[in-house]
């Protein structure tokens, strides 16, 4: 395979489960919820995604399955952040470490095995352009979805009265509140949203990307998507710009090896997260561009007198 | 919120007996799902109860893995609770352990034959400065450019993990381990003394337990210490009184980091003997449940520090005995910590049951 | 909603009876009954913490009361929440304004009526016009004026054709100059049927707009009148229940050297929503109390930030504060305090003090410098002294140094921070809002102190919405606006007219808005 066909053609399989779920946390954290699980519901995901389309052979239940996996421990994340008024962070990190064993005890049994990949989806024409073709449009349909799911957040978000509601939520609870808004539900599905998104995620990685289930496979991904979040500065395009460019730098590994020069293995697999730190303070110098859009109440605890 | 026949309204004053509830609870909502998990390995609830809770306890030795496995915890958690206190969240204990633990091994692989009986202490202090320093990126970060805390502290542990692949494999390789990826082993002076016979239990335990008093003191009674609390509870408070964000920032990484450095150290120092791939069995992570479970009061961590050991200590009891997975073990730790936070509600607030307010007024 | 018309005039649109509300052990409302009738603009008259809110609330559907009965229209209705109240004609113009700042005006609006923002536009221009009230619909909020942002809020409540509209002391976001004109909506309201609760501690307003006045005292309603037969002080007599006095002040002796002294200081905000201070000079001199008057949103709360320290100074902005005449733009709330400067913040939840911490740790936030810390460990004997003493100076009802700051009534909070930032013995004290929210005769009790600290010859800034407030105690006011401040006006010449004039900006012609004055 060509070397840009290669580049391009892995960048997309890298970064289309970051976007997928990124934008899912996006939705969440617009809400006001910051959601730190998203590891544990990726992992869950891609093992629901992985026995299903093992069992059945149907891909597209297995991202369903997956999906709807991971929303069932968003839901227990939900309750425990907007019921029983838990600090998010460390909701997070509790339903995340419950994500993770749970997915490696569910998935002890398939263990290291590998499945068929997912069928790739050629679009007509444009796939038998040389190098692009086979680089960008002959892929499985989600990796063409992951950029149409971003335009469609945009629009949400911007455009739409549940986006409207979703940011008001987000920005003053108690002002929604008192204009009628039920808050706790909102945000409710908002969490539910961002764990079916990440379980579709996870699932992409288990049955199209990496097409084999092991403990750990996640490996730190589910980090990954949140710091996207960070670094798109909660915004559905720079966000997805965030998840190619971080795709790319996953391969670039791979590239420099394949040219030869002797770079140890280890400084290779610790550039994405080198990386993402250097873009996350970047990003974070100017206390302007993050207080224009992150939401207000991020992270607070909502809590309404009766 | 009112699908729920319950109401939740804050509580201003909170009572002895209210703090100690939540991890009551918790405790309880996880010995029941270790049941409820083992039970569907085929593992009677009476062996399950017995491998993960008694059987810790009832040998001379399996007590002592319990003592060696608390210590860790202990320490790291002190570091972090004060950190959380002040709304710090450092994550990155994993990798500052790790960084810790290479830099206490430098002198031991350096000066392989010495008898030097200031090694093992000079080891704590340059694997302090190790985990330390890890931290002070993060703090640096946060206080310069911003960057949010948690993501930098998670970055580095993947980073801190390659940093050990990378120097095993190379720079501090055995030189006659046959390419094995670890270390020479340590000379005796750079071992902890053992603190019960034909046991792995050392004397870091006393540390731990010295560092809790301290963490105590300086939480409770020092001015520093209401300084962080103040932070942590209300910014804009610590702002007006003029208490620095800087200052707490690096205090709290910076401790969080030195004990997480020091564990490290302890561990290599300890029952591995050398610098290795795998230099914790996720310490760092189960450090902050045990933080959290604690109540992020000193006292309380010893406590909490003690029953995940206990965990720790009966799922390796479980896996040899009964082959149960270790993932059983990662979700003990999720349903403890799930279950503290979510019944935390019933000590911060006071939970009703909703009185139908209409209906009786309807009957008078 | 068509059903508004056909209501024949007479009958009451809501009646309310024997309405109680308890939080806790304390009893917000007490037995509250209450008619209103289509048209008709009833005051609710009270002192802070009278319970006026908390009925509005419950009316609102915002709080469920513990007992009593609402009618509405002859027939009994349980009132689930606000959309319920909205849906059976019932709308709210919150104090607190519930808008968005990041959204547009149409966004906003579009939040609480089920209609596209596209129709809304047209709808917005149509109620604007007809009540006087122009909003710029695509205008984001965080960029309007208070008395824009009130515009919205009516202007979204008005487009639910509500049959009764409740609004929260409506004129405390308004210049002098603007009530009038707000005066002239709500009376066009009323004239077209629609009944409205004005809720108010201000006498003279309720006395020149309402066809009737319940007056609230502690939870309990106690009387209720014509108030255009009653005068303002047999109202304030009603209201309060007893004479307050006012505080006795002789002529101010300030000395020439000012404590504190801003020069030409000019300061973008770090947040993108706050108000840019436009070169600001100001002198406060030993023994004198100098008053900040301005709606709200005009850059007070930026202005206390950079005197408190709390927003530190860029190198560029070198000279422009100064304590003593030295300069302290860089120097940090701490070092400020140790030159003798005290504050008392607007926010006294969070930032005044610690919700979740007793009294005692709360006096140490600000005390520590009053020897209550010893090679750096509190010396917790003399932390409870000094709460002690600061609970004592200023009556707080308390049940003790041990309690939670949250316990504490708005109020007694107040006294509290307000008394520990006089233990403090400043020579400098910036106050904002130093009675806001407390009831009359604990604000009479702050506002004798603070005259007689004057006298002692500290120097005093109190930053305030509350003109009748500064106009009593300040020997020189100034106005802030946009940012901007006016000249100071000598206690002897201060007028409503002049002082009001300047609030809405008539003193520096270039900042003037046709927004402020109104149409």
């Amino acid at each position: 395979m060509d070397t840009l066909t290669f580049l391009l053609s892995g960048t997309l399989l890298a970064a289309t489960p970051l976007l997928i779920a990124a934008l899912g946390e996006l939705v969440t954290e617009k809400s006001g919820v910051l959601n730190l699980s998203i590891e544990g519901m990726m992992a869950l995901g891609a093992v629901t995604g992985f026995i299903v389309a093992t069992a059945s052979g149907s891909y597209w239940l297995a991202l369903l399955a997956g999906g709807v996996a991971a929303a069932a421990l968003a839901a227990v994340f939900g309750f425990v952040v907007l019921v029983t008024l838990g600090n998010q962070v460390a909701s997070g990190i509790a339903v995340g470490i419950l994500g993770i064993g749970l997915s490696g005890l569910i998935g002890r049994p398939y263990e290291s095995s590998t499945i068929a990949p997912m069928h790739e989806l050629p679009i007509p024409f444009l796939s038998n352009v040389p190098v692009i073709g086979p680089g960008l449009f002959d892929h499985v349909a989600l990796v063409y979805c992951a950029p149409l799911l971003a335009v469609a957040t945009w629009w949400l978000l911007r455009s739409t009265k549940v986006g409207l509601v979703i940011r008001a939520v987000g920005e003053a609870p108690e002002a929604a509140h008192a204009i009628g808004y039920n808050v706790v539900l909102v945000r409710f599905c908002a969490v539910l949203y961002g764990g079916f998104c990440a379980g579709i995620a996870g699932a992409f990685i288990s049955i199209a990307s990496a097409t084999l289930w092991s403990d750990g496979i996640i490996a730190g991904r589910g980090w990954i998507v949140v710091a996207l979040v960070v670094f798109g500065t909660w915004r559905s395009g720079r966000v997805a710009i965030g998840a190619y460019l971080f795709g790319m730098t996953t391969l670039a590994g791979l590239l420099v090896q394949s040219t030869g020069i002797a770079i140890p293995s280890q400084v290779l697999t610790s550039v994405p997260y080198i990386v993402t730190i250097i873009a996350i303070a970047m990003l974070s110098m100017d206390p302007q561009r993050i207080r224009l859009n992150a939401p207000v109440s991020l992270g607070q605890i909502y809590h309404e007198a009766k | 919120m009112s699908v729920f026949p319950f109401s939740i309204e804050t509580r201003t004053r909170r009572t002895r007996f209210s703090a100690i509830i939540p991890p009551l609870i918790a405790v309880c909502t996880t010995i029941v799902a270790s049941i409820i998990i083992l039970t569907s390995l085929d593992v009677s609830p009476s062996r399950a109860l017995y491998y993960l809770y008694i059987a810790p306890m009832a040998t001379r030795f399996n007590f002592a893995e319990v003592i060696l496995k608390m210590a860790p915890l202990l320490l790291i958690a002190q570091g972090l609770a004060i950190g959380f206190r002040a709304r710090i969240w450092n994550i990155g204990a994993e990798g500052q352990l790790i960084m810790g633990a290479i830099g206490g091994s430098l002198l031991p692989i350096w000066f392989n034959d010495s008898g030097n009986i200031l090694m093992l202490p000079a080891m704590v202090v340059v694997g302090a400065i190790f985990g330390m320093a890890w931290a002070a990126i993060a703090a640096v970060l946060r206080v310069r450019m911003n960057a949010n805390e948690i993501l930098v502290t998670l970055m580095l542990n993947s980073i801190a993990l390659q940093v050990l692949y990378y120097l095993i494999s190379g720079p501090l390789r055995d030189p006659f381990g046959f390419n094995f990826p670890q270390s020479a082993l340590f000379p005796d002076v750079a071992m902890l003394p053992i603190l019960l016979a034909n046991t792995r239990a050392n004397i870091s335990i006393f540390f731990a337990v010295l560092v809790t008093l301290l963490a105590w003191f300086f939480m409770q009674r020092s001015f520093p210490g209401y300084r962080l609390q103040v932070g942590g509870s209300a910014p804009d408070a610590a702002r007006y009184a003029g208490f620095g964000e800087k200052q707490a920032i690096w205090v709290s990484l910076l401790v969080g980091g030195t004990c997480a450095g020091i564990a490290g150290v302890f561990e290599v120092a300890g029952p591995l003997g050398q610098l290795q791939r795998v230099v914790t069995p996720g310490y760092g992570f189960a450090a902050i449940i045990v933080a959290f479970l604690g109540g992020l009061n000193a006292l309380g961590i010893l406590a909490a520090a003690f029953f995940m050991a206990l965990i720790y200590v009966g799922g390796d009891i479980a896996q040899t005995s009964a082959k149960v997975p270790y993932s059983v073990n990662t979700i003990l730790q999720g349903v403890l910590l799930v279950s503290y936070i979510a019944s935390r509600v019933f000590s911060d607030y006071r939970v009703r049951l909703r009185k139908p307010a209409y209906n009786r007024q309807e009957r008078v | 909603m068509k059903q508004a018309t056909e209501s024949r005039r007479g009958d009451p649109l809501l009646v309310i009876s024997d309405l109680t509300k308890r939080f806790g052990e304390f009893t917000a409302n007490d037995g509250i009954s209450l008619e209103l009738e289509p048209g008709e603009i009833h005051a609710i008259l009270g002192e802070n913490g009278a319970g006026k809110s908390t009925l509005m609330k419950m009316i609102y559907g915002v709080l469920k009361p513990d007992s009593g009965t609402l009618k509405w229209r002859g027939k009994p209705v349980i009132l689930h929440n606000p959309a319920h109240a909205r849906a059976l004609g019932i709308g709210m113009v919150f104090q607190h304004f519930s808008l968005f700042e990041s959204l547009t005006v149409a966004e906003n609006i579009s939040l609480a009526i089920p209609e596209t923002v596209k129709l809304l536009r047209s709808r917005i221009a149509e109620v604007s016009t007809r009540y006087g009230l122009p909003v710029d619909p695509d205008a984001l909020v965080h960029k309007l004026a208070m008395g824009q942002r009130q515009r919205v809020e009516i202007t979204r409540c008005l487009l639910q054709e509500p049959q009764l509209i409740i609004m929260d002391e409506p004129t405390s976001v308004l210049p002098p100059s603007a009530v009038p004109i707000l005066f002239e909506t709500i009376r066009k309201l009323a004239a077209s049927g629609c009944a409205v609760l004005f809720i108010s501690h201000k006498l003279e307003e309720i006395r020149s707009l309402c066809h009737k006045a319940t007056v609230m005292r502690a939870g309990r309603i106690v009387a209720t009148v014509d108030p255009a037969v009653e005068s303002s002080a047999s109202l304030a007599k009603l209201m309060i229940g007893r004479d307050i006095p006012h505080p006795s002040r002789s002529a101010a002796k300030p000395s020439d050297v000012p404590a504190l002294s801003l020069h030409n200081l000019t300061l973008a905000p770090d947040d993108p929503f706050g108000t840019r201070l436009d070169d600001i000079s100001l002198q406060v001199r030993p023994g004198e109390i100098v008053g900040i008057a301005g709606v709200s949103g005009n850059g007070q709360r930026e202005l206390a930030a950079v005197l408190s320290g709390e927003q530190p100074l860029p190198a560029k902005q070198n000279g422009s504060v100064r304590l003593f005449g030295g300069d302290c733009g860089h120097s940090d709330c701490g070092h400020r305090r140790a030159q003798g400067m005290a504050f008392v913040p607007e926010d006294r939840n969070g930032r005044g003090s610690v919700a979740e911490m007793t009294l005692e740790q709360n006096a140490l936030l600000t005390g520590y410098a009053r020897n209550l810390v010893a090679y750096g460990f509190v010396r917790n004997a003399a932390v409870s002294k000094f709460a002690q003493d600061c609970i004592h100076e200023m009556d707080v009802r308390c049940s003790g140094g041990d309690a939670e700051a949250r316990s504490l009534s708005g109020g007694n909070l107040q006294k509290f921070i307000v008394g520990r930032e006089l233990a403090l013995k400043p020579k400098i004290l910036v106050a904002s809002q130093p009675t806001w929210g407390v009831d009359i005769g604990a604000a009479s009790a702050i506002r004798q102190r603070l005259v007689d600290l004057r006298d002692e010859g500290v120097a005093i800034l109190i930053i305030s919405d509350e003109l009748e407030e500064l106009v009593e105690i300040a020997d020189r006011v100034h106005a802030l606006f946009r940012g901007s401040l006016s000249p100071s006006i000598e206690r002897g010449d201060v007028t409503d007219e002049l002082i009001g004039s300047y609030m809405a900006g008539n003193f520096s012609p270039e900042k003037l808005s046709v927004e402020v004055s109104g149409p």
